[in-house]
């Protein structure tokens, strides 16, 4: 089928706003939109810019605003993007555009970074694995998923607003460190998050869980890093 | 001007192999990772089903298990003292992996879970054993996290985003690298008295391909440029579970967990082909086999694909007729195999609980590279002379564990357990040696050959060319190889070569330009191609991943040997270390 793609284009070196790019493809209904963006690069307009890499859902590098809503281009169909015909692609919102659909990760890393994503356990572990029940493993399973793809955080309006916000992906990674039976480190996280560019900037909007390629119940986990902040437990 | 750096030691590449090095060198001196994806995009990320190791959590088994296993699997290609060091090791690196904070799936008793896997057995039953350790179909996602949380801790430098595109060897001597920023798209030079080149595999050569986008082999590509020699190139493996059309893999974690091959009539067909072992055969063997069923009109529909069943009731069934006395059902199948059974219901629109999956075989993983000793220091040549100050290790290398075909799950291992040793090893040379000079022009011919590239006005268009490259690989330096298709292949990639002196590029930009990076990756993807068309055509005998329709063979009075190959395409040959294995018929 042909598609009709309205792609938001921006070259530093050229130009001093953004532009739409428009490029009719030939592309398969179970094609993946990374597919026709590829044809699009290799076979009609070299100069057009994105990051990606596995083009199965997996590494997180081609995070995009498509029709409106972030989705990885290479986790969405053509048959299920396409509207009327058109597939409009955009960069993610709340980061600095660089060229074309390439935005500056920086200041996502930098909120990952604060929330200390790493195993904290000053204990000896001895020669042997540490035990851990599956029940203890169970609780923490869904934010271990994360492939800080961005998706997340910038479809958060309270993120667009301030980006000091350390956005829904970060807690996601403290989460997955606060609720696992091994670590020590929660109460440091938790001081972090409860500080006010933490988890109360979240107004419980559902976008996170709504587009998260993983599909993991990031307004719950946040939900559950707010209660320990109040009840002062972890469970 | 190119900006400079200095760094004791500097690693290239942030996936598995990358940042377990960084991780052990950063410990004792000054060390910086450069990568040309953000770490955590790396490869490493998209491993599926697990990493073994002989913890016997599950049921006896030993690392002498494990190790025979693998020079079998390698069908004795493999480095016999290397093959110790791997399995012993491992026992100690997943547990290292574990301490890390890597949240492995659980037995009842709150240690590691582990699962079966193709290849690898209790050696006294001859029946598949379990020690994949795993996490859901997510171990190498977990790694990669595990890895990069660690690095984070430990204040490791990186410079992501930054691509390396030319090495600094000097009299026998690496000196550091030439990286270009992408952002800005400046020229660094990274300059170090220890390098290690850890930039994954290049299965892009090939169009149906478990590989990412960047797996274009920058490492060896850039090595051979330097003129060092490449390793065991004619063994690639062709993994026997890829998406039909796409390539996507289906971990062989499904056959573990009890899925069976299907043909158009309904057999299941690795009963013929492997006997004991049948669908957990090594991955060599199941490929062919699939093609054989292809070549006798029993692809489904006649086509050139076969069925993956993973329907719980058939995978009972098959347990039953086997004597096994596991069941399984519908919740069990989701919760080992969440991430693959997604893949087919996205990919293919279909659901794997209810229909049986097509699939073929797709490229997978370069049991060839760069040559290394123990320690990963890269070799000059086939007497063992080495390249001082660097070092290789992951899927860019061959230490040679995997020898002619790779075991699953073994890759995984290797990562952990040559990357640490060749931090260890990178860490102790650093602290006992100078800086060697560089001269101030020394980013100039990588920076020239990036602007030939950038400012070439030929008529050829490298996406092109890449599918060319591509389309013959798959045709003719597959899973069956013969000398008129290897023949074939060498003229189409020599003109393809020819042709890509005349290409052109659109963007002449400077800043982020992946125009500019894909066409220099797919220089790498031709030259990687050319000496792996070479190295098969030399090798006439069938072993492991090289299968020679004209030599259907092993030969072990002419081929026990590994090759060595150059840019110049001339070739040379060293002996297989062995060890307490000697090589007899491979049986599954
Ligand atoms: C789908 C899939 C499933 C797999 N499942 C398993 C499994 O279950 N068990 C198992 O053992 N193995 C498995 N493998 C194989 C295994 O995952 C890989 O062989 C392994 O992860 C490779 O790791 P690496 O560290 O060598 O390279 P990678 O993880 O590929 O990392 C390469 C790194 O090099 C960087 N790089 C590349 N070129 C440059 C350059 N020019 N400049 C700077 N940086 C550069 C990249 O940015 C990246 O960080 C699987 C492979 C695939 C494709
Ligand atoms: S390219 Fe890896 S997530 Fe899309």
């Amino acid at each position: 089928m042909k598609v009709h793609f309205k792609i938001k284009r921006f070259n530093p070196e050229k130009d001093k706003k953004s532009y739409w790019g428009e490029y009719d493809v030939e592309a398969e209904e179970s094609d993946r939109v990374l597919d026709a963006l590829q044809t699009v690069k290799w076979e009609i307009d070299g100069t057009l810019n994105f990051r990606r890499s596995c083009a199965h859902g997996i590494c997180g590098s081609d995070a995009m605003r498509i029709n409106g809503r972030n989705s990885l281009a290479c986790k969405l169909l053509i048959r299920d993007a396409v509207q009327g015909g058109k597939i409009v692609v955009e960069p993610i919102l709340g980061l600095p555009v660089i060229k074309d659909l390439i935005v500056d990760m920086e200041p996502f890393f930098a909120h990952y970074r604060a929330v200390m994503p790493y195993l904290i356990n000053d204990t000896e572990p001895g020669e042997r694995e540490r035990l851990q029940s599956p029940e203890e493993r169970a609780r923490f399973d869904d934010s271990t998923k994360c492939i800080l793809c961005a998706c997340c955080t910038t479809s958060c309006p309270s993120f667009w607003v301030r980006g000091d916000y350390v956005g829904p992906a970060a807690i996601v990674q403290a989460h997955r460190f606060i609720f696992d039976s091994r670590d020590q480190g929660a109460a440091k996280r938790l001081d972090v998050l409860g500080e006010p560019e933490g988890v109360w900037r979240c107004r419980t909007v559902f976008n996170c869980s709504e587009v998260c390629p993983r599909d993991i119940q990031v307004t719950q986990a946040i939900g559950e890093v707010k209660a320990a902040l109040i009840t002062g437990r972890i469970d | 001007m190119a900006q400079y750096h200095q760094f004791d030691a500097l690693v290239v590449g942030a996936g598995g192999a990358g940042l377990m090095a960084a991780l052990y060198a950063s410990k004792s001196v000054n060390t910086a990772v450069i990568s040309k994806l953000y770490p955590t995009r790396s490869h490493t990320g998209a491993a599926q089903g697990g990493i073994s190791a002989a913890l016997g959590n599950m049921e006896p088994d030993k690392w002498e298990w494990h190790a025979y296993d693998t020079v079998k699997g390698g069908d004795f290609l493999s480095d016999q003292d290397a093959v110790d060091i791997l399995c012993k090791e491992a026992v100690e690196a997943v547990i290292d992996l574990e301490h890390m904070g890597l949240p492995f799936d659980r037995t009842a008793d709150g240690k590691i879970s582990q699962r079966r896997f193709g290849g690898h057995s209790n050696n006294e039953t001859k029946q598949p054993v379990q020690r994949a350790c795993h996490a859901a179909d997510r171990t190498g996602h977990m790694i990669l996290q595990t890895l990069y949380q660690q690095c984070i801790k430990n204040n490791v430098r990186f410079f992501d985003e930054f691509q390396m595109i030319d090495m600094i060897v000097i009299d026998g001597t690496c000196r550091g690298v030439v990286a270009v920023e992408l952002k800005t798209g400046e020229i660094h030079v990274f300059h170090a008295k220890a390098v290690m080149l850890a930039t994954g595999g290049f299965g892009k050569m090939w169009k149906i391909s478990s590989n990412a986008h960047s797996l274009t082999g920058d490492g060896p590509s850039v090595a051979l440029r330097c003129g060092l020699p490449l390793q065991d190139m004619e063994f690639y493996q062709f993994h026997p579970t890829g998406i039909y059309k796409m390539g996507i893999l289906l971990s062989e974690a499904a056959r573990g967990e009890g899925a069976i091959f299907i043909n158009d009539k309904g057999e299941r067909f690795m009963e013929r082909y492997a006997p004991t072992m049948k669908d957990l055969a090594s991955r060599d063997v199941c490929s062919r086999s699939i093609y054989k069923e292809v070549r006798a009109g029993n692809g489904i529909g006649g086509k050139d694909y076969v069925y993956l069943d993973f329907r719980p009731e058939r995978i009972n069934k098959y347990f039953e007729a086997d004597g096994n006395p596991r069941r399984v059902d519908a919740e069990y199948i989701e919760k080992r195999l969440p991430d693959i059974i997604e893949f087919v219901r996205v990919y293919m629109g279909i659901d794997p609980i209810t229909e049986p999956v097509p699939i073929q075989p797709t490229a997978h993983y370069a049991m060839g590279g760069i040559p290394t000793d123990l320690d990963a220091r890269v070799l000059l040549d086939e007497n063992g002379a080495i390249v001082h100050g660097l070092y290789a290790a992951g899927e860019a290398a061959c230490v040679s564990v995997h020898g002619a075909n790779r075991l699953g799950t073994n890759s995984l291992v290797d990562l952990i357990v040559f990357g640490r040793r060749g931090g260890k090893k990178m860490a102790e040379f650093a602290k006992q040696t100078e800086f060697l000079p560089i001269s101030q022009e020394v980013h100039k011919p990588a920076e020239a050959m990036l602007n030939g590239i950038r400012n070439n006005d030929g008529k050829e268009h490298p996406g092109q060319i890449r599918k060319e490259l591509q389309l013959h690989m798959d045709e003719h330096v597959g899973v069956f190889r013969t000398k008129q298709g290897l023949e074939a292949a060498l003229e189409e990639i020599r003109g393809l070569k020819e042709r890509y002196k005349r290409i052109h590029i659109d963007d002449k930009g400077v800043q982020w330009n992946t125009d500019l990076m894909e066409a220099w990756e797919l220089g790498c993807l031709l030259d990687l191609a050319e000496v792996t068309a070479i190295s098969a055509l030399a090798r006439q005998e069938s072993r492991g991943g090289h299968y020679r329709e004209d030599f259907p063979d092993r030969d072990d009075k002419n081929f026990l040997k590994h090759t060595n190959v150059w840019s110049d395409n001339h070739m040379s040959y060293k002996p297989v270390r062995m060890g307490r294995y000697q090589p007899t018929e491979r049986k599954y």
